[in-house]
C-alpha cells in the first residue's frame, strides 16, 4: 500500500503529460505523415510547421495581440485591486461585505452570459477589435480574483506596520508604496500569475471582442481548424507555442504557487 | 475582525474596482435583462414582452434537456476530479526536489488556452490519428467520438478531468502542507494508522479548502464551453450540447435576443443559487 | 514501563554527515540512563538538542549512530507505536472533530481495546485532569490549557505506556495557568508512577518538575543532577550560569601548591588541592548566594544595586571582574571601597569550563 501509493502522483503527471506530447507529436511531422496513418513518434521530423507560424504575419500577430491584452489586463486589474484590497483588509466601511460578495459574484457569471452585451458595450464606445476591449472586458472576473488573493495576504500583514509607519510620520501614499507593496511582493506576485492565467485562457469574450486587428491567437487557431479542415500539424505547433507563456509564467512563480494556492484563494 | 476601524473614507480606495467591474458587470447585465423583456423584430424596433420569454424558456424541452446534460456533466466532473485530487495531493512528495517538479507539470494543464485543450484533444480522439482512439480501439472497443454519444461524453469529461483536477490537488496539496508536523507526530504516538489519520487529521484540516475546490471546479464546469464546442461543437446531434453551448447558438449563431437574454438570466440565477447551496451545506456543520 | 538507556547516540539532520567533523552533528556522543518511574527535566538553551533526543527517544527520529535500549530490547529503529511513548507537544494537538471524550480514547481504540475497557479508564483519567465536565464538548472549543491537558490525558490513558515526554509544553499556556498546570504534572508523577521526561529552557519549570535535571549544551550533556546538585555543585561554568538568577559568578584565577588565588588574593575553596595540572584556563565559581561584604576579603566597587523583592542584588567590580551577591532587604549596602568573603564550602575551581 505504501509502495503503491508513491506511484499515483507519477502516473498522474504522466496522464497530463500524454497529450502534450501528443500535440508536440504531431507539430513535428509532416502533413503526409499525418494522414498517412498513425505514429507515435514523427518519422519525418520537421519544423516547417512552426517556420510557416513565426513567418506568417497573420500567425504571429495574434501571438502579439494575446500577449497585449493579457499584459494590460493584468497591470489594470492588480494596479487597481491594490487599494481595494487594502481598504476591505484595513477597514470596515458602508456595505463593504455586500460589495466584497457581490464583486465573487460575477467570477459567477457565465461569459456566455456577457458575450452578446459586452460586444454591443464596446462596440458602442468604439473599443471593438482593439486589445483594450478584451483586456477590459476580463477585468470582469480578475478584479475581484485579484482583491480576493491580495485581501488574504494583507490580511497576514500586523496593522502594527501601518501604525508604525503612520507614527513615523509617513504619508499614506508613501508608506502603500514604499513599505506595503514590498512586504506583500509575494502576494502581488500570485495575484499577477492568477490575473495572467484567466486572461491568457479566455477565448469566448477574446473572439468576441475582435475580428481582425486584435485577433488573438486562440481564435486564429479555431478558424484554421473549421475552415481549412486538416492543417492539424499546423494547429498542432500554433498550440505548442500557446503552452510556452504559461510555462515560462509558471517557472517564475513555482516558489509561490502553493503558498498561493495555500490561501485557498484562487 | 473585530480589529478592522470603521471608515467610509475607504470607499474612495475600493472606487476604482467599483467603476470598473460596474461597468463590465452592471451595463451589460441590465442590457440582458432589458432584452429578456422585450420583442423585436430587427431594425431596433422594440415592443414590450413582459415574462413571456422566461415563459417560453423554462417550458421548453431544449432548455430542460441543456440544463439536464449541464448537471449530468458537472456531477460526473466532481465525483472524478475531488476524490482523484485529493488522492494525488495525499501521495505527492512534501519535501525534496521532486516537489518543484511536481507541482510545475500539474500547472501546466491550467494555463493552456481553452480552445487550445479542446484542439489538443481532438487530435487526441481523432479516428486512425489520435493516440487515445488507437488504443481503445486496440482495447476491441467500438470508438468514435463523432458519432457516438457515449464516447463523446467520455472524452469530454475525460478531457475536463485532465485540465481541471490539478486545480483541486494543487488546493490539497497547499492545504496537507500547512498542517503542523505535530499533528502527525502526535498521531503516531496515539498508534492512529493511515485511515485514521486522513479521517482525523487531514480531512477535518482540508474542509476549508475542499470547500473551496468543490465550489470553483461546479462553477467553472456549469460554466464550461470553449473546449466542448471546439472539441464535439455539441454533438453528436445534440449530445453534448450544455446550457452554455445552446445560450452561445441562440445569442449569436440565431441572434434571438430575448430568448437568449431569458436564458442567460435563469442561466445566471441558477448558478448562484447552486453555489450558495453547495456553500451553505459545506458550511453547516461547522459551528455544531 | 521500562528503564530507558542511551548509548553513544550521535545523531545529525545531514543526509551523509561526515563522522569526523562534530560541526555536522547536533548531538555528539550521548550516553544517559533513565530509571523507571523518575521525573526528568531536559534543560538547556534553545538550539541545544533537547528536542532533539526527546524526538529520538519517541521514535519519531531515527538516530545516526548508537542505540536507544528499553529494558534491554533495542528499540533505535522502533516506530513510535512499538515502543509505547506517549509525547505532549509545544502546540497542543488535539483531534478537532472529536468530542473529549473520543480524543482520550482514540490511543486505546488504535490499539483495538474493548470499549468496556475504555470506558472506565477515559473517565478515571478525565476525572485526575478535571475534564469530566466538558467529556461531551466538541475538543476545538476548548481553551489552550485545556487542550493540552487533553494531550496529556492521551498520554495518561494507556496503562502501558514506556514513558510520557513533554515537548516544552507550557509555552502557550497563560501565566497564571502555567503554575497550575505544573503542579498537575507534579502531582499526576507522583500518582502514577509514570516515567516522565520534559523537556524546557526555563529554568524554574525545570527545577521544580524533576527530580533529575539533564541540562544539555551544544549537543553535550554537562551535568545530570537534582536540582540542589545543580545549585551548589555545578559540574560546569555553563550550569553555573544557565541555573540560578543570576547566574554564578566567575573570575580568572590562578592555582599554585593546591591554593587558589585571585587578583593577589588567596582564595580558600573547596577543591583547589585537586589541581595537578599547568597552563589550563583556570576560573572560580561562586554563586552570588555564597558571597557576601567582610571586613577583610576581596578588595572591590560597589557598582550597581537592583532590587529583587525580598533581596537585593549587589553587582561590584574587583580587579577587572565583576562580582555579584545577594543581600537581604534589611541590610545596608555600603558604598564606595568594601571588601569581599566567599563561602569556602561553595567555592569551586573550574578548569577549561569543567570542574576540577
Amino acid at each position: 500500500m505504501k509502495n503503491l501509493s508513491r506511484y499515483v502522483p507519477v502516473l498522474y503527471v504522466t496522464f497530463l503529460m500524454i497529450p502534450i506530447y501528443w500535440l508536440l507529436n504531431m507539430s513535428f511531422k509532416t502533413t503526409n505523415e499525418i494522414l498517412g496513418g498513425f505514429t507515435l513518434y514523427p518519422h519525418n521530423f520537421t519544423l516547417a510547421s512552426y517556420q510557416t507560424i513565426l513567418t506568417d504575419p497573420s500567425w504571429y500577430s495574434g501571438y502579439i495581440n494575446s500577449i497585449e491584452y493579457v499584459v494590460i489586463n493584468t497591470v489594470i486589474s492588480v494596479a487597481v485591486a491594490l487599494p481595494a484590497a487594502y481598504a476591505f483588509s484595513r477597514y470596515r466601511f458602508l456595505g463593504d461585505k455586500h460589495l466584497f460578495f457581490w464583486l465573487l459574484s460575477n467570477r459567477m457569471a457565465p461569459p456566455a452570459v456577457f458575450a452578446l452585451p459586452v460586444f454591443q458595450l464596446y462596440s458602442q464606445i468604439g473599443l471593438f477589435d482593439t486589445p483594450w476591449a478584451v483586456a477590459l472586458s476580463h477585468t470582469l472576473f480578475n478584479i475581484p480574483l485579484a482583491v480576493w488573493i491580495l485581501e488574504g495576504f494583507m490580511s497576514g500583514v500586523p496593522k502594527e506596520l501601518d501604525e508604525t509607519a503612520y507614527v513615523d510620520g509617513y504619508s499614506f501614499p508613501r508608506f502603500f508604496f514604499r513599505i506595503f507593496i514590498p512586504t506583500i511582493a509575494a502576494g502581488i506576485g500570485v495575484a499577477c500569475f492568477f490575473c495572467f492565467m484567466f486572461s491568457w485562457v479566455e477565448l469566448l469574450l477574446a473572439k468576441t471582442l475582435t475580428s481582425v486587428a486584435a485577433k488573438p491567437i486562440a481564435a486564429i487557431m479555431t478558424k484554421t481548424a473549421s475552415a481549412s479542415g486538416y492543417q492539424l500539424g499546423l494547429l498542432a505547433a500554433a498550440g505548442a507555442l500557446t503552452l510556452i507563456p504559461g510555462a515560462v509564467v509558471i517557472y517564475f512563480v513555482r516558489n509561490y504557487i502553493a503558498k498561493g494556492f495555500a490561501l485557498g484563494r484562487v | 475582525m473585530s480589529s478592522k476601524t470603521q471608515n467610509n473614507k475607504a470607499w474612495w480606495l475600493v472606487a476604482p474596482v467599483f467603476i470598473m467591474v460596474a461597468f463590465n458587470a452592471l451595463v451589460p447585465l441590465m442590457t440582458v435583462v432589458n432584452y429578456s423583456v422585450q420583442e423585436t423584430f430587427g431594425d431596433n424596433v422594440f415592443t414590450w414582452a413582459g415574462v413571456h420569454w422566461f415563459q417560453d424558456v423554462l417550458h421548453s424541452e431544449r432548455f430542460h434537456s441543456a440544463l439536464l446534460r449541464q448537471l449530468l456533466f458537472s456531477g460526473i466532473v466532481l465525483a472524478i476530479e475531488i476524490p482523484l485530487g485529493l488522492g494525488v495531493a495525499l501521495t505527492m512528495p512534501r519535501k525534496g526536489p521532486w516537489v518543484s517538479v511536481c507541482l510545475v507539470l500539474m500547472s501546466l494543464p491550467l494555463l493552456i488556452p481553452w480552445n487550445v485543450v479542446g484542439s489538443m484533444w481532438n487530435i487526441m480522439a481523432l479516428p486512425d490519428i489520435g493516440l487515445l482512439a488507437k488504443v481503445i480501439n486496440g482495447l476491441g472497443i467500438d470508438y468514435n467520438y463523432t458519432r457516438q454519444p457515449v464516447a463523446a461524453w467520455f472524452t469530454i469529461v475525460l478531457m475536463d478531468v485532465w485540465h481541471w483536477t490539478s486545480l483541486v490537488a494543487l488546493l490539497c496539496y497547499a492545504g496537507l502542507v500547512s498542517i503542523p508536523d505535530a499533528y502527525y507526530q502526535a498521531a503516531k504516538v496515539d498508534g492512529a494508522k493511515t485511515w485514521a489519520v486522513f479521517r482525523f487529521i487531514q480531512l477535518p484540516k482540508l474542509k476549508h479548502v475542499l470547500t473551496i475546490a468543490v465550489l470553483l471546479r461546479f462553477m467553472d464546469s456549469f460554466m464550461i464551453y470553449t473546449e466542448v464546442s471546439v472539441l464535439t461543437g455539441g454533438g453528436p446531434g445534440s449530445a453534448t450540447t450544455f446550457l452554455s453551448i445552446d445560450l452561445v447558438k441562440i445569442a449569436l449563431g440565431q441572434f434571438d435576443l430575448g430568448p437568449a437574454a431569458a436564458m442567460s438570466l435563469i442561466y445566471f440565477m441558477i448558478i448562484l443559487f447552486l453555489s450558495w447551496l453547495f456553500y451553505t451545506l459545506m458550511m453547516k456543520n461547522e459551528d455544531a | 514501563m521500562a528503564k530507558i538507556s542511551i548509548e553513544n547516540l550521535r545523531h545529525s539532520y545531514l543526509p551523509f554527515p561526515n563522522p569526523d567533523r562534530d560541526e555536522d552533528y547536533v548531538l555528539k556522543k550521548l550516553s544517559i540512563d533513565w530509571a523507571d518511574g523518575g521525573a526528568y527535566a531536559l534543560l538547556g538553551p534553545s538550539g541545544c538538542g533537547k528536542t532533539t533526543l526527546l524526538n529520538l527517544i519517541s521514535g519519531l527520529l531515527v538516530p545516526t549512530e548508537g542505540k536507544i535500549l528499553f529494558d534491554a530490547r533495542d528499540v533505535s529503529r522502533a516506530s513510535p507505536e512499538q515502543r509505547n511513548i506517549a509525547q505532549v507537544f509545544q502546540f497542543p494537538v488535539i483531534y478537532d472533530t472529536m468530542t473529549v471524550y473520543d480524543n482520550l480514547a482514540f490511543p486505546l481504540r488504535n490499539r483495538g481495546v474493548a470499549e468496556s475497557v475504555i470506558d472506565p479508564r477515559v473517565k478515571e483519567i478525565a476525572g485526575m485532569l478535571d475534564l469530566t465536565s466538558t467529556l461531551q464538548k466538541r475538543a476545538s472549543g476548548l481553551t489552550a490549557d485545556g487542550k493540552q491537558k487533553i494531550s496529556l490525558g492521551r498520554g495518561l490513558v494507556r496503562s502501558d505506556v514506556a514513558a510520557i515526554m513533554f515537548d516544552e509544553p507550557l509555552t502557550v499556556i497563560d501565566p497564571h495557568l502555567k503554575w497550575q498546570l505544573r503542579s498537575k504534572l507534579k502531582e499526576l508523577h507522583q500518582r502514577t508512577r509514570r516515567t516522565m521526561i520534559y523537556v524546557t529552557h526555563d529554568q524554574t519549570e525545570a527545577l521544580t518538575f524533576a527530580d533529575q535535571v539533564v541540562v544539555m549544551n551544544n549537543g553535550e550533556i554537562v551535568q545530570i543532577g537534582t536540582p540542589i546538585e545543580l545549585f551548589e555543585k555545578p559540574k560546569h561554568t555553563f550550569v553555573g550560569h544557565f541555573i540560578g538568577s543570576p547566574g554564578m559568578n566567575v573570575l580568572p584565577c590562578e592555582v599554585k601548591g593546591g591554593k587558589a588565588s585571585f587578583a593577589g588574593q588567596t582564595i580558600a575553596s573547596e577543591n583547589a588541592a585537586n589541581f595537578k595540572g599547568q597552563s589550563q584556563k583556570l576560573e572560580i565559581g561562586v554563586r552570588p548566594e555564597f558571597v557576601s561584604f567582610a571586613k577583610t576579603g576581596i578588595p572591590a566597587d560597589v557598582v550597581k544595586v537592583a532590587d529583587a523583592g525580598r533581596f537585593r542584588i549587589v553587582e561590584t567590580r574587583a580587579a577587572g571582574s565583576s562580582i555579584k551577591l545577594l543581600l537581604p532587604e534589611d541590610q545596608v549596602v555600603p558604598t564606595g571601597k568594601v571588601n569581599l568573603a566567599f563561602d569556602k564550602a561553595h567555592t569551586q575551581i573550574y578548569a577549561d569550563g569543567w570542574i576540577i
